[in-house]
């Protein structure tokens, strides 16, 4: 596997990290502790084309590959799990309309993803329903050319600020993926506050009380909303989570290197101890494993293979629990320090918790991978006993 | 590529994931409870890389995708092969 990146993809990295040093690094713990991001910082990622980097040039976006957009997500997640969340879900909303909207839905729509008028929202998981997705409680029913959405929804992602969605809900037994606009009759959301972690994400309930949306505003087709449309979605929705728990977690490893090299105990720097160098070394272990599942991922979908799916599952199961464990030990080096809001590690070992949660908990990825291990190894045996039956023939 | 090799290439895939299990062609596929959204989207990024078209939003019907000769009909007639067996 080739992870070297081509000059563009180094570049395009280095812009990155220069502005989420600049313009994310310094302010994201206050923006934390005010449970808000601010329209201004949404407005610049949107100019610089990073928020809606997924969009292909047709339809005016700047058509990251995929290793450009974990890029993103990497240092993005570095500065802030909560602006990560937004990326996540504006790539999640794109890939939707990208693949299973028609061509009227992308021309109408993707533009305006690009340029960030359109902050996405995905609208999945319920009071009721978490991981058994596919159950959702939502109803829509088709009246005279509109669908009529009742339900409610959770745990929303800036469900504060977005202007349109992707909504799931059954119809007629039938699954349904439909973009749903903020504005449309019968929408309102009120904000989530009080959160551990994704604090400033601008989380929100949605409630849909008849909320009336055109019959043209379905994605894909009725029957394959969750499977298709939402299995796609989610899809990309770990690919982003893992690329950015990779940033997290080295977030997390460059304030303990910084930190062990000032704090002085029994003497000396803390990065003379020996009980703090095996912390580290851990620590940079994990995360460059991390990154080597990512990179794979990324080569994956860059190409289309179908493996990716199952691949980008392992990359978001194991990343996201490095970075629980990386940014508890960052916490653990930093000692009483550590749990006050004056250093960020506090804030991304409880962002790191909200990772091992989303996009697919992390008991449901080990469900999947334990079960796709299985199925390599029925493939494996059959092959064998192929080959014996073969050899035995000849 | 013909009709054979589609639904040959379908049905290494497809028993894949069906843990060594043999499945005719003819099974409904839905029916073994075998397809979950992780399989969907495996699927249809199998069908596009292998037979190089793109699924869109007008394929998705479940006659598609209901058995390896439904996929490899499916794939035949995007690849304009024509009538199948």
């Amino acid at each position: 596997m080739d992870i070297e990146l081509t000059a563009e993809q180094e570049a395009a990295r280095g812009q990155f990290r220069d502005f989420v040093e600049r313009r994310l690094m310094p302010y994201a713990d206050e923006y934390d502790r005010q449970e808000e991001m601010p329209a201004g910082l949404i407005g610049e990622v949107a100019e610089l084309g990073y928020l809606g980097g997924l969009v292909p040039e047709q339809y005016g976006g700047v058509g990251m590959d995929s290793i450009t957009w974990g890029l993103l997500c990497e240092e993005i997640g570095r500065g802030s799990a909560s602006l990560l969340s937004l990326f996540t879900v504006q790539g999640m909303v794109i890939q939707s309309i990208l693949k299973w909207g028609n061509e009227d839905q992308r021309q109408d729509w993707l533009p305006r993803l690009a340029t960030g008028e359109i902050i996405g929202g995905f609208a999945l998981t319920e009071p009721n329903v978490g991981s058994n997705a596919s159950s959702v409680e939502t109803r829509a029913t088709l009246i005279d050319g509109h669908w009529r959405l009742h339900g409610q929804k959770r745990w929303i992602s800036f469900g504060q600020v977005s202007n349109l969605f992707v909504v799931f809900a059954q119809s007629e037994g039938k699954s349904v993926a439909l973009l749903v606009e903020r504005d449309c009759q019968g929408f309102s959301t009120k904000p989530i506050t009080g959160m551990l972690g994704f604090r400033s994400a601008m989380l929100a309930d949605i409630f849909l009380d008849g909320c009336k949306v055109p019959q043209a505003h379905l994605l894909g087709r009725a029957g394959f909303g969750f499977s298709h449309v939402g299995g796609a979605a989610l899809d990309q929705g770990r690919y982003s989570i893992a690329w950015g728990c990779l940033g997290l977690a080295q977030g997390a490893l460059d304030a303990s290197l910084a930190y062990s090299g000032q704090r002085r105990q029994f003497g000396k720097p803390l990065k003379e101890h020996q009980l703090i160098q095996e912390l580290l070394a851990d620590m940079i272990t994990q995360i460059q494993a991390a990154r080597m599942l990512c990179y794979r991922a990324a080569s994956l979908k860059q190409r289309g293979e179908p493996s990716l799916i199952m691949e980008t599952s392992i990359a978001k199961y194991f990343a996201s629990r490095m970075a629980a464990k990386v940014s508890a030990d960052a916490v653990q080096i930093h000692g009483a320090n550590g749990c006050s809001d004056q250093y960020p590690v506090q804030r991304y070992l409880r962002d790191a918790k909200i990772m091992e949660i989303i996009e697919g908990s992390n008991q449901m990825q080990q469900i999947i991978i334990a079960k796709h291990g299985y199925q390599e190894h029925a493939v494996k045996q059959q092959r064998l006993a192929q080959s014996k039956d073969d050899g035995g023939e000849a | 590529m013909n009709f054979e090799e589609i639904a040959v290439k379908s049905h290494e895939f497809v028993s894949q994931y069906l843990n060594g299990a043999e499945v005719g062609r003819e099974v409904d596929l839905f029916a073994t409870g075998m397809v979950n959204s992780l399989f969907a989207m495996q699927l249809v990024l199998f069908v596009e890389r292998e037979f190089g078209f793109a699924v869109d939003n007008e394929d998705l019907d479940y006659d598609n995708f209901r058995s390896i000769n439904a996929i490899a009909d499916f794939a035949g007639r995007k690849l304009g092969l024509g009538a199948t067996a």
